[in-house]
């Protein structure tokens, strides 16, 4: 038996406590490289498995399945195993020198040490396929996450990580509550088996109320986690006042580790023709569009660039759960490709975010004037993180707008179609603002000091993220190819 | 080589050379050494590939396949040989004339402009050379992004908002329209591919054609129907080597060209006329084209008139195609020729004089043909070719147009036509008039002649093949002949 399950969340969290034991920067920073370069390398392999034989199981220390927890790892989260490992390989290349730079030395080994357990907690998250076990894991990413939010380089991330705090305690208590009230109709904690039992003794069919509360709770809850519209507030201060990678991280990762959540519960626990899905729909339909339209609008009239990609962000989370809500096989692979892509695209932006915030100090739109001449390596690849965000064709972004758009076609949906390109046009028009500024408002005489491109650690991986946006945009079989088993597997039921 | 490299290659060269550009921005005599022989290259490439019997027969070269199905494809068909060849051979002259007025002018930010000509004509080669609608939309946004920074050039207040405007209206049609219009042509038929004879088969309600057939009119902004036609006199703050190439040639004639492509191999004529959808699309080119005639006899700003002059010549080619009739499409196909080489001729002109006189108003010309009379002959002869006159191109574009609309007895598509011709010859003539007729209102402060030399050879050369399509119309006729709809 192989033992690949346990090793994804294992080394990460083996290697935290060597960053702390070692007590040096280098030396921590180089324990999170090999970690995280290590369980991209094992995520790889179990995607590789999937795709060829179908979903793995794992019984942790031979306990099997419904008594002890167990692994299970199927083409959905092999495919979010693979965003989760694969942006944090990229993002630790980077993280040597801005972590260098923003956050004081002595903290560093702890910075490092955080990262890993956030990353074990996230991957925890996707692999287990045991509900107690997922809101552990859930606990441990998020209080990593807002200590690390908390590092921040300015003092107001302190008061934006005591902000997401309270949000994310009270968006995973209420996740523990559903959990409870599952445990306490079916007896059981393990996903597949309380999907089952549910079935088995017909409490879907009958409408039972617990069954309604606890999904009521688990919804809201981590609507909470992955920032749906109205419950977001917490999104923008974390992601502008975090430092650089932790922005990079979180952005790319634990939002789409959250809506993998939502998939599992919604679709694996109670089964996709119930009447849960069709409601749910419905309730998750509007706030997607409020987002895409809403947070675009609020974008625009930011004037720190980090805060306006963190509404980008928001808006692009209401694209992924627009697709969710279409619950069709086309929207739902539409969804769950864009969250890949929107991985790589935000993911590509925040690192422009810190290479500038590296050369220049801060990332407020007054600052952009004229780097476009000084930063030219840094402002192409910001131009190309912002064609995909528009989804202009040959850049991933263009693959899962096209898709989307098709699945709401499908549904006749014309008022959608036209609502997600408004949110396109939309983006068209704050991205248009940095570039704008960066390339045809030169600096005044009075202002010309030496900034620098940034350094080559920062940009080798900005512009691998470049070659992925666009490779992806020419040829996203493989990402096609799972978000369409995902979703085949997802409306099969399990 | 293989003809297969030949197309490949006509999107490469410019590519690279605005790498090379690019990269040589500290010498200005190599940059504008390789501007030109990137141009003559990609000139070369392009004859060579006319001259190939194959090249019209070729299997699609694919880019890329980023979904099952949809792929990234380029393909040769004779109205994308037209197009790509008149974009390449415009682009030598434009390049020589361009390197006299920014040296004229002094400009600054030259690299950047050279590199944006040069990121503007691969895209220009990419909607020339595009297989299915996918690359079209690809390359039509590529063109919009790398013209804008040309627009915006002077970085002033002026040029920056016009660049915003241009930006802002294309990137929203194509947007907001045009991609919508492709998916749903994907859903309906499952495929995007230029096919002659159009690809959505003959069971689609009347309705959905004309909603359709309207998405893409509107969609396809860069064919500056009214009301979206407001870009093209704001994308006049450009200097005038980029109005000249891309707003009379390169960015108007992709608009025009992708609306007769997506009439020709999407809709097909059979479609259209069953659906008489396309007596809509009629009325909307005709209502421009008398429309902008008449908003361009009132301006005074002599590149804003030429604006809206292009504004009316554009609906001229959608109104041609949208007729059906045979003639009338080798009409189209011609017009997109010999508006070229008129319209880029008056651009050179009106260029020459700011730079040697400093003039940019109509009401500011009295006299000034005895200081530059080469400038203002090659002026008249474009006028001519503009009004539909012989000895120049612009008579046998008519001609064809006129016989289409003749076949169908199509009475007020004629009357129409009397009523621009008027309209053109009163507001081109009067300039010509006054330039070598009336005398100066009082002298210029330095006695100015000529513009620099290459702006003149240019301007010439230009003007010498409106005359030269007029007596030798052959190659132009030769591949509207192969278009489906006119031939077999």
């Amino acid at each position: 038996m192989s033992h690949l399950p346990i090793l994804q969340v294992i080394i990460p969290l083996l290697a935290a406590p060597l960053c702390i034991v070692f007590n040096n920067r280098r030396i921590a920073w180089f324990v999170a490289l090999c970690a995280t370069w290590a369980s991209f390398g094992v995520s790889l392999l179990i995607a590789q498995q999937v795709l060829q034989s179908g979903a793995l199981s794992y019984d942790i220390g031979g306990w099997p399945a419904p008594w002890g927890i167990d692994y299970y790892v199927d083409s959905l989260n092999a495919f979010v195993l693979l965003i989760v490992t694969g942006i944090s390989a990229l993002a630790l290349p980077y993280a040597n020198r801005s972590v260098e730079q923003e956050i004081d030395p002595r903290s560093q080994p702890y910075f490092y040490s955080l990262l890993l357990v956030c990353l074990a907690g996230l991957l925890g998250i996707s692999i287990t396929g045991d509900a107690f076990n997922m809101y552990v894991f859930l606990e441990l990413s998020s209080l990593s996450s807002y200590a690390l939010i908390g590092m921040g380089p300015r003092r107001r991330a302190l008061t934006a990580a005591y902000q997401y705090l309270v949000m994310g305690t009270i968006g995973a208590t209420f996740i523990l509550i559903g959990i409870g009230l599952l445990y306490s109709l079916t007896g059981s904690l393990n996903i597949q088996d309380i999907s089952y039992q549910l079935h088995a003794n017909n409490i879907i069919g009958s409408g039972n109320r617990t069954l309604l509360t606890a999904f009521a709770f688990i919804t809201v809850g981590l609507s909470l986690k992955l920032a749906l519209f109205p419950l977001h507030l917490w999104l923008p201060n974390a992601y502008t006042y975090a430092p650089s990678v932790i922005t990079i991280f979180l952005a790319s990762t634990a939002t789409k580790v959250a809506i993998y959540m939502l998939l599992r519960f919604c679709y694996c626990v109670v089964g996709s023709e119930s009447i849960f899905q069709l409601t749910l729909g419905q309730i998750v339909l509007l706030p997607s569009l409020a987002a895409i339209i809403v947070s675009s609008v609020v974008a625009i009239f930011q004037y720190d660039i980090k805060r306006m990609l963190a509404y980008s962000s928001i808006a692009q989370i209401g694209y992924i759960t627009l697709g969710l809500s279409m619950s069709n096989h086309s929207g739902l692979s539409a969804a769950i490709l864009h969250m890949f892509n929107h991985a790589l695209m935000k993911g590509l932006l925040f690192m422009t975010m810190g290479a500038v915030s590296y050369s220049v100090g801060s990332v407020y739109l007054t600052d952009f004037r004229g780097l476009g001449r000084r930063m030219p390596f840094t402002m192409g690849a910001f131009i190309v993180g912002g064609l995909s965000l528009m989804g202009i064709p040959m850049t991933a972004g263009f693959v899962s707008k096209w898709m989307l758009v098709q699945a709401a076609i499908e549904l006749g949906w014309w008022d959608v179609v036209i609502l997600i390109l408004i949110g396109s046009l939309l983006a068209v028009i704050y991205i248009w603002r940095v570039v704008e500024t960066a390339y045809f408002n030169p600096l005044l005489e009075l202002e010309e000091e030496e900034i620098g491109e940034a350094p080559l650690s920062l940009l080798i991986p900005m512009w691998l993220m470049v070659i992925a946006n666009i490779y992806f945009g020419i040829n996203s079989a493989i990402p096609v190819e799972f978000a369409q088993q995902a979703a085949t597997l997802l409306l099969g039921g399990m | 080589m293989p003809t297969s490299a030949l197309i490949e290659l006509c999107i490469l060269i410019p590519a690279c050379g605005a790498l090379f550009i690019a990269v040589s921005g500290r010498s200005p005599n190599l940059r504008e050494g390789i501007t030109l022989s990137t141009a003559l290259g990609l000139l070369c490439v392009v004859a060579a590939l006319y001259l190939r019997p194959d090249a019209l027969h070729l299997a699609p070269i694919i880019l890329g396949e980023p979904l099952p199905g949809l792929q990234f494809k380029l393909a040769l068909e004779p109205l994308g040989m037209l197009f790509a060849g008149i974009a390449s051979l415009l682009w030598v002259i434009t390049s020589l004339y361009t390197i006299g007025y920014m040296r004229g002018n002094s400009e600054s930010h030259q690299t950047r402009l050279y590199v944006c000509f040069a990121i503007a004509l691969a895209s220009t080669m990419g909607i020339a050379l595009a297989g299915n609608l996918i690359t079209m939309f690809l390359f039509y946004e590529l063109l919009t992004m790398s013209t804008y920074p040309l627009v915006a050039h002077k970085q002033d207040h002026d040029a920056i908002a016009g660049g915003r405007f241009y930006l802002g209206i294309l990137i929203s049609t194509s947007v907001g329209l045009l991609l919508p219009a492709i998916i749903w042509v994907w859903q309906l038929s499952g495929t995007t591919n230029f096919t002659p004879g159009g690809i959505l088969g003959s069971q689609l309600e009347p309705a959905t054609v004309t909603m359709l057939l309207l998405m893409f009119a509107y969609g396809i902004g860069k064919a500056a129907l009214m009301p979206i036609h407001r870009w093209l006199p704001e994308a006049m703050v450009a200097p005038t080597p980029v109005s000249a190439l891309l707003h009379a040639v390169a960015v108007v004639k992709a608009g025009v060209f992708c609306m007769v492509k997506v009439v020709l191999y999407i809709f097909g004529v059979e479609l259209l006329s069953a659906s008489g959808s396309n007596v809509i699309l009629t009325s909307i080119a005709g209502f421009t084209i008398v429309t902008a005639s008449i908003i361009a006899l009132r301006q005074d700003n002599l590149k804003r008139r030429l604006a809206y002059s292009t504004i009316s010549q554009l609906s001229y080619i959608t109104l041609a195609v949208s007729l059906l009739t045979p003639q009338a499409i080798t009409g189209a196909a011609f017009h997109i020729a010999s508006h070229a080489f008129g319209k880029i001729t008056l651009f050179f002109a009106a260029g020459a004089i700011y730079t040697a006189a400093h003039k940019t108003r109509v009401s500011e010309l009295n006299g000034i043909g005895r200081r530059m009379p080469v400038t203002m002959c090659a002026f008249a002869v474009a006028s001519l070719s503009m009004i539909g006159l012989p000895p120049a191109g612009g008579f046998l574009s008519k001609w064809y147009i006129f016989q289409g609309a003749m076949v169908n007895d199509n009475l007020a598509v004629v009357a129409l036509f009397l009523c621009s011709t008027l309209l053109n010859t009163s507001y081109l003539l009067p300039i010509v008039y006054v330039a070598f007729f009336k005398k100066e209102s009082h002298p210029p402060h330095n006695a100015h002649g000529e513009a620099p030399l290459t702006m003149v050879i240019a301007l010439t050369a230009t003007a010498m093949l409106s005359l030269i399509l007029f007596f030798w119309p052959q190659i132009p006729l030769h591949l509207a002949s192969m278009l489906p709809g006119v031939g077999q």
